[in-house]
C-alpha cells in the first residue's frame, strides 16, 4: 500500500498501521503526535490500519518562537 | 551599601488562566545557536514558560530542547507558527495537546513571510474554535485595541500585542495603541514581539503590560546568558515602575528645589 507521510509518498507494507507510519519515518515514539487525513489519532488508536493514500503527519517539537 | 531588593511589592504573581508565575518574562527557544547557550539563557532569564514550536518528526531527532525544558521545570507553551489558516492552527494545537500534554497554546497565525504579521480574519477564527475545544488560548495579534477585545471576548486567556513585527528587534512602534489595549483589558496583555533590548521590555511593563515575551533580543544577543539576564532585570524595574506610579509628565521645567528667598 502507498500512504503520504509527512508529505513525501512511501510504499508500506499492506495492512500497515499508525505506528508503522511512525517507524517508517524513523521518528521518536514519545514527544509526537499523529494527524491522519487531518484528524489527530490519540495514542491509544496507533495500532489503527491506514487506508490507501492516507495522508499521514507526525510532528514533534522543536526550538522555536 | 545598595541592598536592591531591601524594597519590593507585595507578592505580585502573574496570573493566567489557572496557572500563577513569579517571573514576568516568557521566552522563546527559536535561534538559540545550540542547547547549551539556551538552557545558560533560560537560567538567567527566571523564565517559567517558554515557547517551542512544532514541526514534522523524522529521524534527526528534534526533542532535545523538550527534554531540556523539563529538567529545567519550565512550562512548555507550543505555538502555532507557520500556520496561515484557522484550521491549520487548529489541528496544530491539537497535536501539540496530544504530543506535549498540554492545552496551553500561543495562537499565531501569520498572514506572510515578509512581515509575519499576525493575519487578525484567520487568528479571531482560530481563537474560538479552540476555546471551545478547551484550549487555553494565548494569540499573537496586531496592536489593534478593537481586535484585542475581540480575541478576549473570544475566551482568550491573554493577548499578546506585538510591538514591532517578529524578529526586527524595532521595540514599540506605537505606545498608545498598547496603553489602549491595557486600559480595556481584562485579562493579561502581554507584549509580543519586537523587543530589541532591556530598555524595549521595560516600557512595555511601564505601559501596563503584565508580562513579555521575547526570543531573539536574547538568542541573537552577542551574549545570551547576559542578556538574558538584563531582560529580567528590566521585565521586573518597568513592573516595579507601573507598580510605583510614575510623576506626572509636564510641559514647563518645575522645580524641584525651593525657590530662592526673597
Amino acid at each position: 500500500m502507498r500512504a503520504r507521510l509527512n508529505g513525501v509518498l512511501r510504499d508500506l507494507p499492506d495492512g500497515a498501521t499508525v505506528a508503522d507510519a511512525v517507524t517508517a519515518l524513523g521518528a521518536p515514539t514519545t514527544g509526537v503526535a499523529v494527524a491522519v487525513d487531518g484528524e489527530v489519532v490519540p495514542r491509544a488508536a496507533w495500532d489503527r490500519p491506514l487506508r490507501e493514500h492516507a495522508r499521514v503527519e507526525v510532528i514533534t517539537a522543536v526550538q522555536g518562537g | 551599601m545598595t541592598e536592591p531588593d531591601r524594597i519590593a511589592p507585595a507578592p505580585d504573581p502573574l496570573r493566567i488562566a489557572d496557572r500563577e508565575f513569579t517571573s514576568r518574562l516568557i521566552t522563546g527557544t527559536g535561534g538559540a545557536t545550540n542547547l547549551t547557550v539556551l538552557e545558560r539563557a533560560l537560567r538567567a532569564s527566571g523564565t517559567e514558560l517558554t515557547t517551542v514550536a512544532l514541526r514534522r518528526a523524522d529521524g534527526s531527532g528534534g526533542t532535545g530542547v523538550l527534554q531540556l525544558l523539563r529538567r529545567l521545570g519550565i512550562d512548555l507553551l507550543p505555538n502555532t507558527a507557520g500556520c496561515r489558516t484557522a484550521a491549520e492552527a487548529v489541528l496544530t494545537a491539537r497535536l501539540a495537546r496530544e504530543a506535549l500534554g498540554t492545552s496551553w497554546v500561543k495562537l499565531e497565525v501569520h498572514a506572510d513571510d515578509r512581515t509575519l504579521l499576525p493575519d487578525p480574519v484567520e487568528t479571531l477564527d482560530a481563537a474560538r474554535r479552540l476555546v471551545a475545544d478547551g484550549f487555553t488560548v494565548l494569540p499573537y495579534t496586531n496592536d489593534d485595541p478593537v481586535l484585542a477585545l475581540r480575541l478576549e471576548d473570544a475566551g482568550c486567556a491573554a493577548v499578546m500585542p506585538l510591538g514591532s513585527p517578529i524578529g526586527t528587534g524595532l521595540g514599540i512602534r506605537n505606545p498608545h495603541n498598547l496603553e489602549l489595549i491595557v486600559a480595556r483589558a481584562s485579562v493579561p496583555v502581554i507584549l509580543d514581539a519586537g523587543v530589541g533590548t532591556a530598555s524595549d521590555a521595560a516600557v512595555a511593563m511601564e505601559l501596563g503590560c503584565a508580562a513579555v515575551l521575547l526570543a531573539t533580543a536574547v538568542t541573537r544577543a552577542q551574549d545570551p546568558e547576559l542578556m538574558a539576564s538584563a531582560m529580567r532585570s528590566a521585565v521586573r524595574a518597568g513592573r516595579w515602575a507601573r507598580l510605583a506610579g510614575r510623576a506626572p509628565k509636564r510641559f514647563w521645567a518645575h522645580a524641584s528645589s525651593p525657590a530662592p528667598d526673597a
